[in-house]
């Protein structure tokens, strides 16, 4: 990939990175739309109505975070009850908004990093994390805008008309989304022996974490962090990339 | 808390700071290679450990969940376009489920 100064990275133009964006959005919005209609379906449950469900899940679009929001609501949580068990629920974003921090080109203008915060969910971050170079911001905007769509349609019907979609329909739909996760992860390990080895034994960590006493109580909320933290944490120590200016491109 | 758009508000504004102060933290790129090792392989650990083992159990049967990932796999080695290995992945939990 030729190294761009400028700040959309790479040979496409913005305009064909907002495109491409869209649809790469697809597959997110398609598997969104089925998992956000039991989000709907739950929100009406404690007696939430559809623009209530459809402004949290515009405003917070996290599926575990939601579910935690509504057993919060429903339960009459207090404030700091809400604050820390939303931070604890949804720390994983931490991780990954300062993974793609470094991502942005230095002379990004300030206001793209207010809106690109918005956009971290595990599914837009792991696209936005896997182009080559420096992240344009506006490919992760396009993500988002069809991504969003799908969850907060997907949310508002499941208050509104509750359970239609026929269970072989939300069951095909809701692997979309690890199916991308896949596409993500398995080209560049196809590429790099050291990759292939991490996704490995992060997989093979995964398992035994949701299996072995003890460890499969930790909430997989929290299984992603401290695998990740040890995980890249030592193949960091193992095998330290060369990021340096040159060759930026190999970040990738 | 009664008001429900008062707490969504809240709620709202937690998980966006959390996803905004690392931004704002590191405005510069980091320069210690190790941290930037450890964010370079971040994403790789974290969608990983995500996908597996929940794929198996997302559909509510092992066995769909199971070919999802197998199919899914073959996907994205074979050709890794996004769109190709989600619709595959979704492809084999419906015949799966089909033949079960």
């Amino acid at each position: 990939m030729e190294r761009s100064a400028a700040t959309n990275a790479g040979s496409l133009t913005r305009g064909q990175w907002i495109t491409k964006g869209l649809r790469d959005g697809f597959p997110i919005c398609m598997g969104y739309f089925a998992v956000s209609f039991a989000l709907g379906i739950a929100a009406r449950a404690i007696g939430m109505n559809a623009l209530q469900a459809g402004l949290m899940s515009a405003g917070m679009v996290a599926s575990a975070g939601e579910f935690a929001a509504l057993v919060l609501i429903s339960s009459g949580a207090g404030v700091i009850e809400m604050i820390t068990t939303c931070i604890v629920v949804n720390l994983r974003y931490f991780l990954m908004s300062c993974s793609l921090s470094q991502k942005l080109h230095p002379d990004l203008p300030l206001r793209h990093r207010f809106f690109l915060a918005y956009c971290i969910t595990d599914e837009i971050f792991g696209l936005s994390a896997a182009v080559d170079g420096w992240l344009e911001p506006f490919y992760t905007y396009a993500i988002t805008l069809v991504s969003v769509f799908g969850w907060t349609t997907g949310t508002v019907l499941g208050v509104l008309v509750g359970n239609i979609l026929p269970a072989w329909a939300v069951n095909a739909l809701s692997v979309a989304l690890y199916g991308m996760f896949l596409a993500i992860i398995i080209p560049p390990a196809k590429k790099d022996p050291f990759i292939a080895g991490l996704v490995a034994v992060s997989m093979l960590a995964s398992g035994l974490f949701s299996v072995l006493p003890l460890l499969r109580e930790i909430s997989s909320g929290f299984r992603v962090i401290i695998l990740t933290l040890a995980i890249a944490g030592a193949a960091a120590f193992i095998h330290p990339v060369d990021l340096s200016e040159d060759n930026k491109e190999s970040a990738s | 808390m009664k008001n429900v758009y008062l707490s969504l508000l809240i709620m709202c504004l937690t998980v966006y700071a959390i996803r905004l102060l690392p931004f704002l933290i590191f405005r510069k790129e980091i320069t210690n290679r190790w941290v930037r090792s450890f964010l370079y392989y971040v994403p790789y650990v974290t969608l990983a450990v995500m996908t597996f083992p929940a794929i198996l159990t997302a559909t509510g049967s092992v066995a769909c969940g199971a070919a999802a990932l197998i199919a899914g796999l073959i996907a994205a080695v074979v050709s890794g376009d996004l769109f190709i290995v989600a619709i595959t992945c979704c492809a084999a939990v419906f015949l799966t489920g089909l033949v079960l």
